[in-house]
C-alpha cells in the first residue's frame, strides 16, 4: 500500500499533464496560427500579423453572420433563462409529485445525441408548416440551453431560505416590495450567470443551427461553410480565437457570479445551521 | 400592569387534512406581557405563533390584536413584528440596512429613520456595528440584528420563534437575561415559542403549555411548576415522582387520598381534576424530598435504600427504593452537606411536606 502511494503521485501527475496537453494544445494553437502572414496552418511561423483580424470587419457575410448570432443568442438566453427560473423555482421551493422524473426530463438534453434532437424538431417543425428561420434557430437552442439554466439556477436558488421573504413581509412589505428588494437581489447574481451561460452556448452551437436556419447563418454555420476554401482559413482562425476568447471571458464571468449567488443563499441559511 | 387583553385567540383550530395542528386553543395575552408558548416539537405552539403573526390562517376561529379582528389581515399589515428561528437576516445587506429594512416603507425623513435605527442598535448592544456585512456576525449578534429589526418597528406584539435554540448554553443564558430586560424596558407584548421549560420559567410572566395541538394549562411560572394541571405538564417542566392513590373521599377544594407509601394525604383539587374510577395521581418534585442527616427527623419521613447517583456539579440525584412504593423515588439534593458522598447501598431517610403532594388529572 504504501509502495504503492510513493509510486502513483509521480506517473498520475504526468498522465495528468499529458490530458491537460491533449485537451488545451489543438486549441491553443488557434490564436497562435491567426497571427501567422501564411495562410497555412505551419509551424515555424513566417512572420507575425494582425491583417486576418482587420479583413474580418471587411467581410460583409461574416457580419451578418455575427449579427445573427447576437440576435440568436440573446433571444436563446432570455427565453431560455425565464423557463429555467420558473422550473428552478418549482424544484426548489416546492415538493410534488414526480419532482425528481421532472427534474430529469429538463436536464435529459443535455445527454441526448444533439443531431437525433435536430433532425426530429426539424421534422416537427416543418409538419407544423414553420418555414426555417433564425426564430427555428432559437427554438433549437432553447432546448439546447435549458438545462444548463436550470442547473445554474437550482444552485443559486437551493437553500434559500423561505422565512427570508417572511421576514420582509412581517416587516410591512408588500409581495411585490419583497420580491424587488429581497429575491431578487438573493439571487440576481444566478440569474446573470444563467444569461451568460446560455449566450455563450447558443453563440458556438452548431448541429441545431445547421440543421434548423434558413438562409440566414449564424457564426458556427458560416466557419463550417469558410471551411471549404484553403485561402480562407485565416479568417476562420481569426474568428475562432475572437469567440474562443470571448466565451472564456463570459464563462469565466458566469461562474464568479454563479458562486456568489451559491454563497450568499448559503450564508443566510448558516446560522441556522 | 393594566390587565388590557393585547391578543385574544378564540376557538382557533388549523388542521392540515385529518390532522389538527392546532385544535380550538382560547387564549388571552395581556399588554405588556411577556407570554411564553411552552411545548414538544409537534405541540402546535410554531402554528399558533404563525397565525398570530399572519402566516398561516385558523381553519377556524378567531384572533384579534388590540381589539381588531385578524381575519384576512396578511402579515405586512398586522402590527407585529417577529424574530425569526433562522432568524432570517437579510445577507445581501449590512446590519444597519437590515435594522432599517421595514423603516423604508414609513417614509420617514433620513435623520428620523437614521435615529431609530441607531436607537434600536443600541438597545440591542450593537452600536458601531451598523456598517457590518449581516454575514459576517456569528450567531448571538445575528439575532441581536433580528431582534432590533423587529423592534425598531415598534410592534404592539413582539414575536419570538425559539429564539435561542441555536445559540450555546452560555450565550443562551445570558440572552434570557437580556431579552427580560428589553422586554421591560420596551413594554412591548412578548410572545415567545420554546420547547425549553428553563427558558419559559425563566422569562415569563406568564406560560401555556400545550401538547398535542391543545393547551394543557394557563398560568404564571411558579403555578406551572408546583401546581402542574397534569401528569403530562409535570412531567414536562422537570422531574416529578408519581404514586397511584386510592381517592377516599372529595369536596369542590380538596381531595383525600390513600397513597402507598405517603399513607392519607388531603390535598388542594386540581383544576381540570376528573376522577378516574377511583384512582388518582400523586406527584412530588425531586427536590421536595429532602435527606435526613444523622439522627435528624421530621413528621412525615420515608426510609429507603440508596439504588443509583447522579452527580450533576452543585446537585446530586439519588435513587431511593423505598418499601411500599412501586416504583424507585428520585431525590434531588445540594451538594453543600455532602449527598454526593452518599454511597449507592446506603440506607436513606427522606423528608417531605404533605403540602408538596400534588394531585394531578392523568
Amino acid at each position: 500500500m504504501k509502495a504503492l502511494r510513493s509510486i502513483m503521485p509521480s506517473w498520475l501527475t504526468g498522465y495528468a499533464y499529458l490530458y491537460l496537453a491533449f485537451i488545451y494544445v489543438p486549441v491553443l494553437l488557434l490564436p497562435v496560427f491567426s497571427l501567422n502572414t501564411s495562410p497555412a496552418p505551419k509551424l515555424p511561423l513566417e512572420g507575425v500579423t494582425l491583417k486576418w483580424y482587420a479583413d474580418l470587419g471587411k467581410t460583409p457575410a461574416m457580419l451578418d453572420a455575427a449579427w445573427n448570432s447576437l440576435v440568436v443568442g440573446l433571444s436563446a438566453s432570455i427565453l431560455s433563462t425565464v423557463l429555467g427560473i420558473c422550473a428552478a423555482r418549482a424544484l426548489t421551493r416546492y415538493r410534488f409529485p414526480l419532482r425528481r422524473p421532472i427534474n430529469g426530463l429538463i436536464m435529459a438534453p443535455l445527454v441526448l445525441p444533439e443531431i437525433i434532437v435536430a433532425v426530429s424538431l426539424l421534422i416537427v417543425l416543418l409538419q407544423m408548416g414553420l418555414s426555417l428561420s433564425l426564430f427555428t434557430v432559437v427554438l433549437g437552442h432553447v432546448l439546447v440551453c435549458v438545462p444548463y439554466s436550470v442547473a445554474v439556477l437550482t444552485s443559486g436558488f437551493e437553500g434559500f431560505d423561505r422565512s427570508l421573504e417572511e421576514a420582509s413581509a412581517d416587516l410591512g412589505e408588500t409581495a411585490f416590495g419583497t420580491f424587488r428588494r429581497v429575491t431578487l437581489p438573493m439571487v440576481a447574481p444566478a440569474i446573470i450567470s444563467s444569461l451568460l451561460v446560455s449566450f455563450t452556448i447558443s453563440l458556438d452551437e452548431f448541429i441545431m443551427a445547421f440543421f434548423l436556419t434558413g438562409t440566414e447563418v449564424t457564426l458556427p454555420v458560416y466557419i463550417w461553410g469558410q471551411l471549404r476554401f484553403a485561402a480562407k482559413l485565416p479568417g476562420v482562425l481569426a474568428l475562432g480565437t475572437i469567440l474562443l476568447v470571448g466565451s472564456f471571458v463570459l464563462l469565466t464571468f458566469a461562474e464568479i457570479l454563479r458562486r456568489r449567488a451559491e454563497r450568499r443563499v448559503r450564508a443566510a441559511g448558516a446560522a441556522h445551521a | 400592569m393594566p390587565d388590557k387583553t393585547m391578543i385574544e385567540i378564540s376557538h382557533v383550530t388549523r388542521s392540515y387534512g385529518p390532522f389538527r395542528a392546532l385544535d380550538d386553543a382560547t387564549l388571552s395575552i395581556r399588554e405588556g406581557e411577556f407570554f411564553s408558548l411552552l411545548g414538544p416539537s409537534g405541540c402546535g405552539k410554531t402554528t399558533l405563533l404563525r397565525m398570530i403573526a399572519g402566516f398561516d390562517t385558523p381553519t377556524s376561529g378567531t384572533i384579534a390584536i388590540d381589539g381588531q379582528p385578524m381575519d384576512g389581515i396578511p402579515a405586512n399589515r398586522r402590527p407585529t413584528n417577529m424574530v425569526f428561528q433562522s432568524y432570517a437576516i437579510f445577507p445581501h445587506l449590512n446590519v444597519e440596512q437590515n435594522v432599517g429594512y421595514g423603516l423604508k416603507r414609513l417614509r420617514l425623513d433620513a435623520a428620523e429613520e437614521r435615529r431609530r435605527v441607531d436607537e434600536a442598535l443600541q438597545q440591542v448592544s450593537l452600536t458601531g456595528l451598523g456598517k457590518r456585512g449581516a454575514t459576517e456576525l456569528s450567531g448571538g449578534p445575528r439575532q441581536r440584528v433580528a431582534l432590533a429589526r423587529a423592534l425598531v418597528m415598534r410592534p404592539k406584539v413582539l414575536l419570538l420563534d425559539e429564539p435561542l435554540s441555536a445559540l450555546d448554553k452560555k450565550l443562551r443564558e445570558q440572552m434570557q437575561v437580556e431579552l427580560r430586560r428589553l422586554q421591560q424596558a420596551v413594554g412591548i407584548t412578548f410572545v415567545l415559542v420554546t420547547h425549553d421549560q428553563y427558558e419559559a420559567l425563566g422569562m415569563s410572566d406568564r406560560i401555556a403549555v400545550m401538547f398535542g395541538g391543545r393547551i394543557a394549562q394557563v398560568a404564571s411560572p411558579k403555578e406551572v411548576y408546583q401546581k402542574p394541571v397534569n401528569r403530562q405538564v409535570a412531567d414536562f417542566l422537570g422531574g416529578m415522582n408519581f404514586v397511584k392513590a386510592e381517592v377516599l373521599a372529595e369536596n369542590d377544594a380538596s381531595i383525600t387520598v390513600q397513597a402507598p407509601g405517603f399513607g392519607k394525604v388531603t390535598t388542594e383539587k386540581p383544576p381540570l381534576y376528573s376522577r378516574n374510577g377511583a384512582g388518582a395521581t400523586l406527584g412530588i418534585r425531586p427536590e421536595r424530598l429532602r435527606v435526613l442527616w444523622d439522627d435528624a427527623t421530621a413528621p412525615h419521613q420515608i426510609s429507603g435504600t440508596v439504588v443509583d447517583r447522579h452527580y450533576f456539579g452543585e446537585i446530586t440525584h439519588l435513587i431511593v427504593q423505598a418499601p411500599g412504593f412501586e416504583k424507585p423515588l428520585s431525590v434531588s439534593e445540594t451538594n453543600n452537606y455532602g449527598a454526593d458522598d452518599i454511597p449507592v447501598g446506603a440506607p436513606i431517610r427522606v423528608a417531605y411536606d404533605p403540602d408538596a403532594l400534588v394531585a394531578l388529572a392523568d
